[in-house]
């Protein structure tokens, strides 16, 4: 077995921060780090070709996930999991296309939407915040990675995770996913799903920049008459503290399979922490109580 | 409230013929919905209901969360066996205190028995059993498996001390030592495990975190004193008595208010396997607890219904283990609650 490096570090992390609008990669303990980068995936232009899903699992050696049927539209890898980083989803849905004719049947609604989903790289993320190893780590780029040198396969990032994003591969016991291509960001490219992706559905830059063009993209939507267009992960100031990878949907997030208003769960960890301390103090005064109390008992 | 309305949508019609082009099971396009009838409403805005049964909207029924790949009966045994080892440390330290020496060496071997095992669950269920030691890489507040594996750590020596020096008769003041370092941390190691599970998206575990900790301790005392019933004379089991009262009420009370106050997530507390092991664990924690102070005269009795007190703590764990699983495989206890907190903040 490898030595084991013990190091015991202080992290800023329930001192209020665990909230909010932050920089994670100061956080993490990165002073003079380069811009935060993300995703903005505008889903209104994907077309479904799934070059991303592919690109992600040459580049990084990712196994099969199962060569199945799903009956789910055109969905054959079901969501994201320990061997898929990208997932597109399929919908189908009696609806109108805003501004535009589908040309179906006459009078018939009827809409496609696709989207590519991915690890959202969390301002605030469970995953990271519960693993005890110190395997999932923050960045320079404020994403997020697991070191599978590391990771013990505890499982403990997996129901932590508010998107059901990580998991662990059964045949490795290890969890795994999204790096956000660290390897290739560390030499100055964008991550394999984004270079692949032939309408620019998925885009990678500075999450500043990112979050500016989806404004203007979700204003142009509104414009154009698509008023169910929304961007999902862009406020910094929900349960997660924002997404690194956020998303421009067509339809409320349930539909694409996102969590509507999900929250870091470590959020509570300060009120869990107080409820334990209780509960063992009175766990104390239960036995103290039933020493004193036996003889009526007895 | 389009995520409403669209399942209203449907290419079937209904005509004097019957129903016409019913796809069985393929009539949901945007995934399968399931009605709660009842609650979540949608208004129209002059206050008319335009949904009458509540609905929601996933992808094709997947679960918006990873399950957890933990194991039975590894983790599920793991937090049964930690509080019985938690437990029967304060009851051990409270024998050797009040001269009870039979219920002291019950105790104290019990907890270190249990407490071993219980890392044996945790260690076995590691995808890399081989990489455990990697828990004590850092310490992180912010990780309970961290702090239950250093709380572990500086439990599991004390409480082999202090069991071997009780049952051998030797060293006494390393002994004595060794039991009071055991019977403060003990508390701690019956209680951790449920911010553990709390820790989590899974909405059964999050949603009941305040009330969580005092079911644990409950049901750890419950065990601890199932334990001396079980194995202590009768001379001595006095405080395992007095100790299964108050283990039951705060189990059984604390899982009331925790099921009431949180609404829908506790729905996998009362249904399915999970439901099962709960009521399995309420009736037999409730027998037990009758044959504890009725059969207080009976060894027979006692021993009895100290198995029952065992088994009824096994069986909330397991009971809160698959309940927990449940409540993560089901989308709509992910949805539906979150859905309820954007609208109460419109």
């Amino acid at each position: 077995m490898a030595p084991v490096d013990i190091t015991i570090r202080r992290r800023p992390d329930l001192d209020g921060s665990l909230l909010g609008d932050t920089d994670p990669a100061t956080q993490g303990g990165y002073p003079g780090h380069p811009p935060r980068m993300g995703f903005f995936t505008d889903t209104s232009v994907c077309i479904g070709c799934k070059a991303c899903e592919v690109a992600c699992k040459e580049w990084n050696a990712i196994p099969e996930d199962g060569l199945v049927f799903t009956g789910m539209s055109m969905d054959n890898s079901q969501g994201l999991g320990a061997s898929t980083w990208r997932h597109v989803a399929f919908i189908e849905q009696r609806k109108p296309l805003a501004a535009q004719d589908p040309g179906v049947q006459p009078g018939g609604d009827f809409r496609w939407l696709m989207a590519s989903d991915v690890c959202k790289h969390c301002t605030h993320a469970a995953c990271l915040d519960v693993c005890p190893t110190g395997s999932l780590f923050r960045t320079e780029f404020g994403t997020v990675v697991v070191q599978e040198d590391i990771c013990n396969g505890c499982g403990y990032c997996i129901p932590a995770c508010p998107y059901g994003v990580i998991d662990q591969r059964k045949e490795d016991g290890r969890a795994w996913k999204c790096t956000l291509c660290y390897d290739r960001l560390s030499v100055g490219q964008e991550p394999a799903c984004a270079k692949s992706c032939p309408t620019n559905s998925i885009q990678f830059g500075p999450l500043d920049e990112l979050r500016e063009r989806a404004d203007a993209r979700l204003a142009q939507l509104h414009e154009a008459g698509t008023t169910d267009a929304q961007l999902y992960g862009r406020d910094p100031n929900d349960g997660v503290g924002g997404d690194g990878a956020f998303f421009l949907l067509l339809d409320a997030p349930e539909v694409y399979g996102l969590p509507p208003d999900p929250v870091v769960t470590t959020r509570d960890l300060p009120s869990m922490w107080k409820h334990v301390a209780a509960a063992a103090v009175t766990l104390v005064g239960g036995a103290l109580a039933a020493f004193a109390a036996e003889r009526w008992i007895s | 409230m389009s995520e409403f309305q669209q399942l209203e949508h449907s290419s079937s019609d209904v005509t004097k013929d019957g129903l016409r082009g019913v796809r069985p099971d393929r009539d949901a396009p945007t995934g399968v919905a399931t009605g709660r009838p009842g609650r979540l409403r949608t208004r129209q805005r002059d206050g008319a209901p335009t949904v009458p049964d509540a609905k929601f909207t996933s992808y094709y029924g997947m679960p918006v969360i990873n399950s957890p790949v933990w194991s039975s009966p590894d983790i599920p045994g793991y937090l049964f066996l930690g509080g019985l080892a938690g437990a029967a440390s304060l009851l051990g330290a409270g024998a050797q205190a009040t001269g009870r020496p039979v219920l002291e060496r019950v105790s104290k071997g019990g907890a270190f028995g249990a407490g071993v095992l219980s890392l044996v669950g945790l260690v076995h269920d590691l995808g890399r059993p081989s990489r455990f030691l990697h828990m004590l890489r850092m310490f992180k507040i912010t990780s309970p498996m961290s702090v239950g594996s250093w709380l572990l750590s500086g439990y599991l020596p004390a409480t082999g001390i202090a069991a071997a020096s009780s049952l051998t008769g030797r060293a006494p003041k390393i002994g004595t030592m060794a039991t009071a370092a055991s019977a403060l941390l003990g508390p701690a190691v019956a209680s951790y495990t449920a911010a553990l599970i709390s820790d989590t998206a899974v909405p059964a575990w999050h949603d009941g975190y305040p009330e969580m900790p005092f079911v644990f301790v409950g049901s750890a005392a419950a065990a601890a004193s199932g334990l001396g019933l079980l194995a202590a004379p009768l001379v001595d089991s006095g405080p395992a008595r007095a100790m299964a009262m108050f283990g039951v009420g705060t189990e059984l009370v604390s899982f009331q208010l925790m099921e009431r106050r949180i609404g829908i997530t506790a729905e996998p507390y009362s249904r399915g396997r999970g439901g099962a092991y709960v009521r399995a664990g309420k009736i037999l924690s409730l027998l037990g607890l009758a044959g504890a102070l009725l059969g207080r005269r009976s060894r027979g009795g006692s021993a009895l219904s100290g198995a029952a007190l065992l088994a009824s703590s096994a069986a909330t764990r397991w009971g809160i283990f698959h309940a927990g699983k449940q409540s993560a495989n089901d989308p709509k206890y992910t949805v539906i609650p979150q859905r309820e907190r954007i609208e109460s903040r419109r």
